[in-house]
């Protein structure tokens, strides 16, 4: 039976691709992953069903359909002005689609009852800089019915010593940590995190990693947006890659790497480009300084190849593409990568 | 179990907050508001300090012992400066704060919160109200100790009660130009209005004394008829009807709160930063 509801619920998670302009894209959504919270799985607890999203001209969100099932870890991944922090404004409300629909907890996300189960991080200019780390907190704890006590919260966002300090006074990185102390202190079912890691250091990082993880496992679910790929590969369930506003690619982290699967070789060589990619198995072939870079679905049948016709070879690497090689792979026709600043 | 309503399944019963419950958020969003303001030195400085500072000098020091249409110059002086600073701690601490809040995310992490929206605004009007209220009985206290400003009690809390009062309509006015100014800009567009505003309805040279032309302008100006209202308190007034007073300060403080309601409509649904 469960599999009827997954047939069932896996229906809209196609989407019909509005294959307009750029031809031949990879869209494709993959199945969903079997490991993560069987019992749980068939309970969509947030979606955007065939958004379409635009500011004036510019087309932020173009047919996206999203869900993100109850207890998964789902990370949005995309570079900067992809529509990662605009599909989350759609699923807290802050947003209306110009077509389509985004629901929370099968209703409206501007319903108060849905807002009370969820919590948000946002990307913010300025927080009011005179009030203390714990007077920030004690608000937003009264907004909700049944907060977490002050002490948990501080210690679930690493602030225990902060606590008296103005926001003012804080760095950037533990301004990131207040957030997310605002996220979390009702404790919410459904938690928003928008680049939440932007700004940390490696040890705040990997400590909100950690608490990102024991909210999992307390039935939470997340939905976390991020230009890290490390970060929705050590997070994350499930990973939606999304580029100029459509949804590239769906699936857990290895499948998002099996979908570029293979091995990268890289030497030095005088056989020229147009021969490389004649050799059966090579997907790709380009010039990186002085050597060349072949992208094939298995590296020895190549390599064995390349020796026998160029004996002067020389400099050979052979390594696996990961998640950041597919991630570059999924967005390749961005202009400009990904910059860290926003 | 698990069936094709499992969505539903996750909903609880509606939330229903008990009134002791939306009482204490009103508080707190109120209280915090107002710690926030008097944490922060721009506020607090340009808000309190000036109106306190110009009533000591032209109130007290200068022309301490003369009156003004037969009403001592501190007494009147308590009028208008009073009135100055209530505009000026309402203005400030509305549109101040509501235009930074806005344009720099913070409102729309209130927004995604389980905060009733009414409640930040009432905070910021209360907030207001209450810096009106501090300046109001500061420059009372000085006149009192210095000026020799004697009342009976009931004209003293009339005369407290109106000017506080007085802080609604330019805490709407804030309102209106928190949503159409930009964090930046903000601070400068309302000195732009403030200041003129002020001189032009005779908070800074009294009444009798503006040339006439700006005598034809200041009767259209939301702080002269403010400032008609406590000066009429204390014996100086023009003896216009207060009812007209009062009216033209209502029908102002409604077009303000219509002008933000278009400003508010139109934030649904944009987005910033």
């Amino acid at each position: 039976m469960a599999q009827s509801v997954d047939g069932k619920t896996r229906i809209d998670s196609r989407p019909d691709a509005p294959n307009g302009a750029g031809g031949p894209k990879m869209i494709e959504t993959l199945e969903q992953p079997r490991s993560a919270g069987i019992a749980n799985s068939n309970l969509v607890v947030a979606s955007l069903e065939g958004v379409n999203m635009n500011y004036g001209s510019v087309r932020a969100l173009r047919g996206v359909d999203f869900r993100v099932n109850a207890g998964e870890v789902v990370a949005l991944l995309g570079p900067n002005g992809a529509g990662k922090t605009t599909a989350v404004k759609l699923l807290l409300g802050l947003l209306q689609p110009n077509s389509g629909r985004a629901r929370v907890f099968g209703g409206d996300p501007t319903n108060p009852e849905n807002r009370m189960r969820t919590g948000a991080m946002l990307q913010v200019g300025r927080v009011p800089e005179t009030l203390r780390v714990r007077e920030h907190i004690d608000l937003f704890s009264t907004y909700y019915e049944k907060p977490m006590a002050l002490g948990e919260v501080l210690a679930a966002a690493g602030l225990e010593k902060l606590s008296d300090r103005k926001f003012g006074d804080l760095s950037g990185g533990q301004r990131q940590r207040v957030l997310f102390a605002l996220a979390i202190c009702g404790d919410p079912d459904l938690v928003f995190l928008d680049e939440p890691t932007v700004g940390l250091d490696v040890e705040a990082r990997r400590m909100l990693w950690d608490e990102i993880r024991r909210m999992v496992d307390r039935g939470k679910t997340v939905l976390l947006t991020t230009h890290y790929l490390q970060e929705a590969d050590a997070l994350a369930d499930r990973v939606a890659v999304i580029n100029k506003g459509e949804i590239i690619a769906q699936g857990t982290p290895a499948e998002i790497k099996a979908k570029t699967a293979g091995k990268r070789i890289r030497c030095i060589t005088s056989l020229n480009l147009n021969a490389l990619r004649q050799i059966p198995g090579v997907t790709e072939v380009k010039e990186d300084r002085e050597a060349v870079e072949i992208h094939a679905i298995e590296a020895e049948p190549i390599v064995r190849e390349l020796l026998a016709r160029d004996a002067g070879l020389s400099g050979l690497e052979v390594s696996s593409a990961g998640l950041e090689e597919a991630f570059l792979e999924l967005t390749r026709d961005t202009t400009n990568e990904a910059n860290q600043s926003n | 179990m698990t069936t094709t309503t499992a969505p539903l399944a996750l909903s609880r019963p509606q939330i229903q907050r008990s009134p002791r419950h939306t009482a204490i958020i009103y508080l707190k969003e109120a209280k915090y508001e107002f710690l926030k303001n008097l944490r922060l030195r721009m506020y607090t400085m340009s808000v309190l300090s000036f109106p306190i500072m110009f009533y000591v000098l032209f109130g007290l020091l200068l022309n301490g012992h003369q009156a003004i249409a037969g009403t001592s110059v501190p007494a009147y002086m308590i009028a208008t400066y009073g009135t100055f600073g209530v505009m000026g701690a309402s203005l400030f601490g509305t549109a101040g704060g509501l235009a930074s809040d806005r344009g720099l995310g913070w409102l729309q992490v209130k927004r995604a919160s389980p905060m009733p929206p009414f409640a930040y605004f009432t905070a910021k009007v209360v907030t207001s109200m209450i810096f009106s209220a501090i300046i109001v009985l500061a420059l009372f206290a000085l006149g009192y100790a210095f000026g020799g400003v004697r009342m009976p009690l009931g004209q003293f809390a009339l005369l407290v009660g109106t000017l506080v009062a007085g802080s609604l309509p330019f805490s709407a006015m804030g309102l209106a130009l928190g949503y159409f100014t930009g964090p930046n800009s903000a601070p400068a567009t309302i000195n732009l209005i403030y200041l003129p505003m002020s001189f032009c309805s005779g908070l800074w040279v009294p009444f009798m004394f503006l040339p006439k032309i700006v005598q034809q302008i200041a009767v259209v100006m939301p702080p002269y008829h403010l400032a008609q209202l406590a000066l009429g308190i204390v014996g100086a007034g023009r003896h216009e009807p207060n009812a007209a007073h009062w009216e033209m300060l209502a029908a102002f403080t409604m077009i303000c709160l219509g002008v933000a309601r278009i400003g508010f409509q139109r934030d649904k649904g944009k987005l910033y930063g």
